[in-house]
């Protein structure tokens, strides 16, 4: 007995001796930061607070009560809005035709068709976005020569304030789809072929099969991947960051709410104003989770 | 044609259009980096180099210095996956089989922080890092994000399938707690290891915007600095920059093609979880 009780008191330090680097690197650089954004947020710290915290101000709510009234703010949010609208079921889409084409049972090197596809998810985005900086020039873009062929364009994609955001959602989808494939394939390979074989001795045709057994199957996948991509979505960053040379030009067509965040806090070092901007992107994406939970369990019921 | 045999050519054909469109752009990147200056801005753009040339590899390593900052994104992938392994591997480990006290509430902690963006923590951290005196190191750009919630939570996923008798059959034989998880738990959770080290060297190799916070001196760039800044001062050299694009992109696809299997188990477990 005194043996079993001295077990449990080691296993029990061992425990938290093992957690510990975990979570304190956790606790420093993400509760302790959050908490500080917070509190920051409600405060005009800027370049000269960072020299000396004491020069920084209460302003309780201002700096959200002026982003209200920037209207470079709504553009920004307005631009994320455009792209987690547009990009996100266009990406989403792409995923799933392309798992749905790739786990036909007739398909010939379906693992050679996966690792293409996947490809450009591993590819370093930063260089990605300058080659297609390069494939969108007007003149001498691989795009417009392509699309050229069929009579249509030049078309000025990232010159012209009302191409320049479908020029990000176009490369990011291309970018990204293979990710969200990957785990449609896992989803559809979990789905047991007997009830395919039960639906086709009852007559059911394609169409039909894939409504009644493949479609509320792979529901529980389809809400994660649309999870992921709305969350990953709503921190566009890099994407408008390389394409536009930092500016989210033209006229801020492509300025999202962390490039926003990051020209207000990192550039200008309006650090107070930049962290209230963070909270407003984690309540947005707070409550698109929520929504999107709900309408899940709406249509389960 | 039966039509089974259609249904395959259309399958294929829509297959291959697929791969066709999905590879072009990195085709076009590889091909045009051979290509003189100024041989790709020619309408219509030119698919192939008339002649191929180094030249402009030779310019980013001898002139630009590109090497250097091939070197340390290199190292800091590394060292990022090694930490990474280690401390979320024991924290997963502990969660997954050793009971202590708070276990469950700190575990349903992490599972409620996982919806917190990484945008919100960053101009803290930073301040954080600055009043070390860590901005400028490598240090810096790494030791934020050692510990991943998505890690420990791979982890323990993975340590739960290990056998407690295994585990009590050790501690009966005289091992201690530590030398248990090094010896017995690590080899045991090899294969969700290495997805964990090749997922963080991968996404420390491809990450911007946090070194572009961190790394003021340009010598300590990563290569993902390095080419945004080239792009920003090189914009008409299309060739150069896709010379600099291949040098950055390449290492990854390699590693992933390398380990593969790895790395889209680590993506399809996240999904598995619910």
């Amino acid at each position: 007995m005194r043996r079993l009780s001295s077990w449990r008191a080691r296993e029990a330090r061992a425990g938290l001796l093992l957690v510990a680097p975990g979570l304190l690197l956790l606790a420093l650089f993400l509760a302790l930061p959050v908490v500080a954004a917070l509190l920051l947020s409600l405060t005009d710290f800027d370049l000269y607070a960072i020299g000396d915290p004491s020069t920084a101000r209460f302003v309780g709510l201002g700096n959200y009560a002026r982003l209200l009234h920037d209207p470079v703010f709504w553009k920004a949010l307005g631009n994320t809005f455009f792209f987690v609208l547009v990009g996100g079921p266009l990406t989403v889409s792409l995923s799933l035709g392309s798992a749905l084409l790739l786990n036909h049972r007739l398909v010939r090197f379906p693992g050679l068709f996966r690792t293409v596809y996947f490809a450009p998810v591993v590819t370093t985005l930063v260089a990605v976005a300058a080659v297609w900086r390069y494939l969108y020039h007007p003149r001498f873009g691989l795009l417009n020569a392509a699309l050229g062929s069929f009579g249509i364009g030049p078309v000025d994609w990232l010159g012209d304030p009302h191409w320049a955001m479908p020029a990000i959602v176009l490369m990011a989808a291309w970018k990204n789809f293979g990710a969200n494939m990957i785990i449609f394939v896992a989803g559809l390979k979990a789905i047991p072929e007997s009830l395919y074989e039960a639906a086709r001795i009852d007559g059911a045709g394609p169409l039909q099969r894939f409504r009644s057994i493949t479609v509320p199957l792979l529901a529980p996948t389809f809400l994660f991947v649309g999870l992921t991509t709305t969350i990953g979505y709503f921190q566009l960053f890099a994407e408008p960051y390389v394409l536009s040379g930092g500016e989210g030009g033209p006229m801020n067509a492509t300025l999202s709410v962390a490039l926003f965040m990051y020209k207000q806090g990192f550039r200008w070092w309006s650090i107070g104003s930049a962290a209230s901007i963070a909270f407003v992107l984690f309540a947005v994406i707070l409550a698109a989770t929520l929504l999107q939970r709900r309408l899940q369990r709406g249509g389960d019921a | 044609m039966s039509r089974r045999a259609l249904t395959s050519l259309a399958l294929h054909a829509a297959l291959v259009a697929g791969a066709v469109v999905t590879l072009a752009p990195l085709l076009w990147m590889l091909s045009a980096s051979f290509m003189t200056t100024g041989e790709a801005n020619a309408s219509p753009p030119p698919l192939l180099p008339a002649k191929a040339t180094l030249a402009q590899y030779r310019e980013l390593f001898v002139r630009l210095d590109l090497g250097r900052s091939f070197v340390n994104s290199t190292v800091l992938a590394l060292c990022a996956a090694l930490l990474s392994v280690v401390v979320n591997a024991a924290a997963g480990y502990a969660f997954a089989k050793l009971r202590f006290p708070a276990r469950g509430r700190l575990f349903t902690g992490l599972l409620a922080a996982m919806v917190i963006p990484g945008q919100v923590a960053m101009l803290p951290v930073f301040l954080l890092l600055r009043s070390m005196g860590l901005v400028n190191s490598f240090a810096g750009v790494i030791l934020p994000g050692i510990a991943s919630i998505f890690g420990i939570f791979l982890v323990r996923q993975f340590a739960s399938s290990v056998p407690d008798e295994l585990l009590d059959a050790a501690r009966i034989d005289g091992a201690g707690e530590l030398r248990i998880f090094w010896s017995i738990v690590l080899p045991l959770c090899r294969p969700i290891l290495v997805t964990l080290g090749v997922l963080t060297f991968l996404g420390t190799w491809n990450d911007f915007m946090w070194p572009l916070i961190v790394l003021t001196d340009d010598a300590k760039w990563t290569l993902t600095v390095s080419l945004a800044s080239l792009a920003g001062e090189h914009v008409q050299d299309t060739e150069l920059m896709m010379a600099g694009a291949v040098v950055t992109v390449l290492p990854a696809l390699l590693l992933f093609l390398f380990l593969q299997r790895s790395y889209i188990d680590g993506i399809t477990a996240g999904s598995i979880k619910e």
